[in-house]
């Protein structure tokens, strides 16, 4: 039995147009929904916020006080990737909960070139989303730290949280870099689990299971460890300036730990979508 | 005339009451395999991670230092054996303070004009003090002791360095007397008289107008007890959570007072003042500490605390508590609000409210049964996550070794069905908010940003506490303060944090926090739920 022309194959001119036509499906569902604009929004704000209260709580009232003023700049992004999780989370399982997954993939049967598609765009979003935001934090951060005891009596010479700083450079790109393999980890595991609260669940539980647990651990040796392998704690040791020889795992070496859990979960997710009934 | 009967079903008439309405809405949760397989995740998650705990928990032997970066955080010494000294109450104290005692044979009294207080601490350097700084809770006084054993009962009357006059008894209780600080212009006379089991408390500033600030019944105190001066001084504790690992300072300090106008009533039969460095296993610098009397004036320099431990991350006492075995109460929270949240949108994804509201129309009764099933059920599932992670890790840690802050079952029955009531409060306040937005994604980021994400940035080092603090006073997550392993006394610096399971709020005020958002969120579903079109 052969299919109809157009359902198996590429429609004329092959895949480069077929990978287009499906990024641009893709784009408009993701365009035409209001809660996309919405989470972005609302992504961008709560990361801002919660940095400038980390900013405004923050103090160092003498000399040697040794706080990470990249780092504490970029508190929120520990609130803000949940935002990130959700967003990536609804652009699979948005679809399970309309049935619309059954449409798209009758009209797109290559089911990874969709997978690729929605990860491309919802990362892309993250990206320009996280860069806006991060951008702010680090803004909010040389407007308000200096009011707080980070002057250069107490060792934060001049530029005070300039990007043209290599470390202060890495941290800013790193969290960007960090919240859009956040962005990859939930699509990832949302295309696993399809239900939209349970992949919630999961990804947040995930990431806030590492840091909650080895504030507890007394063994230093388990806690060193357990630092080293979760996807949050280890990711964010990009955002580390000061420091750093303390640090379990370099900086870059901490979001490839978030790399490989990302690419983990993409996989996985990946074949379960590749042969499973929609 | 011939009578029409109208026509009436033979079938039983339906009944409706609530407790239909409940059976209805039990069912729905009951068949649902994901829901009952999410809550048993929830008990398996909690657990598991209390049981980590206690695994990774340090034996007491081998703890000596932990984040300290100022001088190390003391604790246990001796392998295996309890190594803090139990006051009266049963509570772990710390009974350590120069004293220059005499003993006093019955009924009697002593009073003693103190007229300066300075103090030297700072970071150790080389082991040894630099610098002046006086601590607010230095003591001077005189002291009525059931011995020298550590622990032992006692009642004091002391001058502090920032808290005025107070008098102090069997280690936990406290009581103000005269304001302001003590210096040779303003001294401060202070008279203790033991009749029986009660000894009371006088304080003056001149030595001929005394005011009673306190008398206390120490049971079972012997005919001849110890009494005389005493000087101590806290460890200086900070806890600076804003660099990039946790950092606590905790370095000793030491105090010097000088006495004069010793005075005594009653039957003192020893000749002379004997001085003792009081001190428990472990102790820390004996050096700098003494007397030495010249003519009627005794100048002592002691260091320590008459004072309750305090437990937890970044203190003294022993740093693992119950509290800690419930760690993973967070991580359970996540589960059964995905579960709540689904009871309700469920409903909304597969149009079966139309049925449930068809069935039952009154809509607020439908509301009221969801919340009491989930909240039941929840309460069940937190009940025996809680009671499961705090009886397998005690049994674990106890068979470690581990050196764990030991809880009066008041406390740990609060601890325990606390936790139960907050994941099933937490269940009805997800039910509420998944009413009001209708869709499971928009109601468990929504309960996680305000339930789950307050407690996660308090955990870890390297947020600001003022941030932490302020979130965790007005957000559902208030509701942690009901892990509190133990109380928090005014008169004990010490790191009353989140890490330690200090919140900012008191246990059941916290609770009443999340009860509120509760009804807040209820009566705003309610209301929704009547005025929207299904």
């Amino acid at each position: 039995m052969s299919l109809p022309a157009g359902l198996s194959r590429a429609p004329h001119g092959g895949r480069a147009r077929y990978g287009r036509e499906t990024l641009h499906a893709e784009w408009t569902k993701l365009r035409t929904l209001a809660s996309t604009g919405w989470l972005l929004l609302c992504a961008t704000a709560v990361t801002v916020a919660v940095s400038a209260a980390a900013d405004a709580a923050a103090t160092c009232p003498s000399r040697g006080c040794q706080a990470d003023p990249a780092k504490l700049a970029l508190t929120g992004v520990q609130a803000g990737q949940a935002i990130v999780a959700v967003i990536a989370v609804l652009a699979v399982s948005g679809e399970y909960s309309t049935g619309m997954i059954r449409v798209t993939l009758t009209a797109m049967p290559r089911r990874l070139t969709v997978l690729a598609a929605k990860a491309a765009l919802s990362t892309g979003l993250v990206l320009v989303a996280g860069a806006v935001a991060v951008l702010a934090c680090v803004l909010a951060g040389r407007l308000i730290l200096p009011g707080h005891g980070f002057i250069p009596a107490h060792g934060y010479p001049p530029p005070f949280l300039a990007l043209s700083h290599g470390p202060v450079l890495r941290a800013a790109c790193g969290s960007v870099l960090y919240l859009a393999l956040i962005a990859l980890l939930s699509l990832g595991i949302a295309t696993a689990v399809r239900e939209p609260a349970v992949a919630i669940g999961l990804v947040l539980g995930l990431l806030y299971l590492f840091p909650v647990v080895t504030s507890v651990i007394g063994n230093q040796h388990w806690q060193r460890h357990l630092e080293q392998i979760g996807p949050m704690t280890a990711g964010l040791y990009v955002q580390a300036t000061v420091n750093l020889r303390r640090l379990p795992l370099t900086p870059w070496e901490g979001l490839g730990v978030l790399a490989l859990w990302a690419a983990g979960a993409l996989i996985a997710g990946a074949l379960i979508f590749r042969f499973r009934d929609a | 005339m011939t009578t029409v009967t109208p026509y009436r079903s033979t079938a039983q008439e339906a009944r409706d009451g609530f407790a239909q309405l409940l059976r209805a809405e039990w069912t729905k949760f009951c068949t649902v395999r994901g829901w009952v397989i999410g809550l048993i995740v929830a008990i398996l998650v909690t657990a598991g991670l209390g049981v980590l705990v206690a695994k990774t928990a340090v034996p007491a032997c081998s703890a000596q230092t932990s984040t300290g970066q100022h001088g190390p955080v003391r604790h246990g010494a001796a392998c295996g054996q309890p190594s803090y000294a139990q006051g009266p109450g049963g509570e772990l104290v710390q009974d350590q303070f120069y004293f220059v005692r005499q003993p006093l044979a019955g009924d009697g009294s002593i009073t003693v004009r103190v007229t300066s207080l300075t103090g030297l601490g700072r970071e150790e350097i080389n082991g040894q003090l630099a610098g002046s700084l006086l601590v607010p809770w230095s003591k001077a006084g005189i002291i009525v002791k059931d011995g020298t054993g550590q622990g032992s009962a006692y009642a004091a009357m002391m001058a502090t360095s920032g808290h005025g006059v107070r008098m102090q008894w069997n280690y936990t209780q406290d009581t103000p007397g005269l304001a302001g600080a003590v210096s040779g212009a303003s001294p401060r006379w202070l008279r203790l008289t033991r009749d029986g089991d009660t000894i009371t408390g006088y304080d003056s500033a001149d030595g001929t107008h005394w005011t009673r600030v306190g008398a206390v019944a120490l049971a079972g105190l012997p005919s001849t007890v110890q009494a005389g001066l005493f000087v101590t001084s806290p460890r200086l504790m900070s806890y600076s959570s804003s660099l990039g690992v946790g950092n606590v300072s905790n370095s000793p300090t030491e105090s010097t007072a000088v006495f004069d106008h010793v005075s005594r009533t009653g039957t003192w039969p020893a000749r002379a003042w004997t001085g003792d460095n009081v001190s428990g296993v472990g102790t820390m610098n004996d050096q700098g500490v003494g007397y030495h009397q010249v003519a009627g004036r005794f100048t002592v320099t002691g260091s320590g605390d008459i004072a309750p431990l305090i437990a937890g991350a970044a203190n003294d006492g022993p740093n693992i508590t119950v509290r800690d075995y419930l760690l993973g109460t967070f991580a359970g929270l996540i589960a059964v609000a995905v579960v709540a949240a689904m009871f309700m949108t469920a409903e909304y994804r597969r149009g079966l409210i139309r049925t449930t509201l068809a069935a039952s129309p009154r809509r607020g009764r439908v509301l009221a049964a969801k919340a009491i099933v989930i909240g039941a059920a929840a309460f069940v599932a937190g009940l025996a996550a809680a009671a499961g992670a705090v009886l397998i890790a005690t049994d674990i840690a106890h068979r470690n070794g581990a050196s764990v802050y030991p809880e009066p079952w008041p406390t740990e029955l609060r601890i325990i069905a606390g936790t139960a009531a907050l994941i099933a409060l937490a269940a009805i306040f997800t039910l509420a908010v998944a009413t009001i937005v209708r869709r499971s994604a928009t109601a468990i980021l929504i309960v996680i940003v305000t339930l789950v994400i307050p407690f996660v940035l308090s955990a870890p080092p390297g947020i600001p506490v003022g941030l932490t603090d302020w979130l965790l006073r007005i957000t559902p997550a208030a509701a942690f303060a009901l892990q509190q392993p133990a109380p928090q006394y005014y008169q004990v610096q010490a790191n009353y944090i989140p890490p330690a399971g200090y919140f900012p709020l008191a246990p059941w005020t916290g609770f009443a926090v999340l009860c509120a958002w509760t009804v807040i969120a209820l009566a705003a579903a309610g209301y929704l739920l009547r005025r929207r079109d299904a």
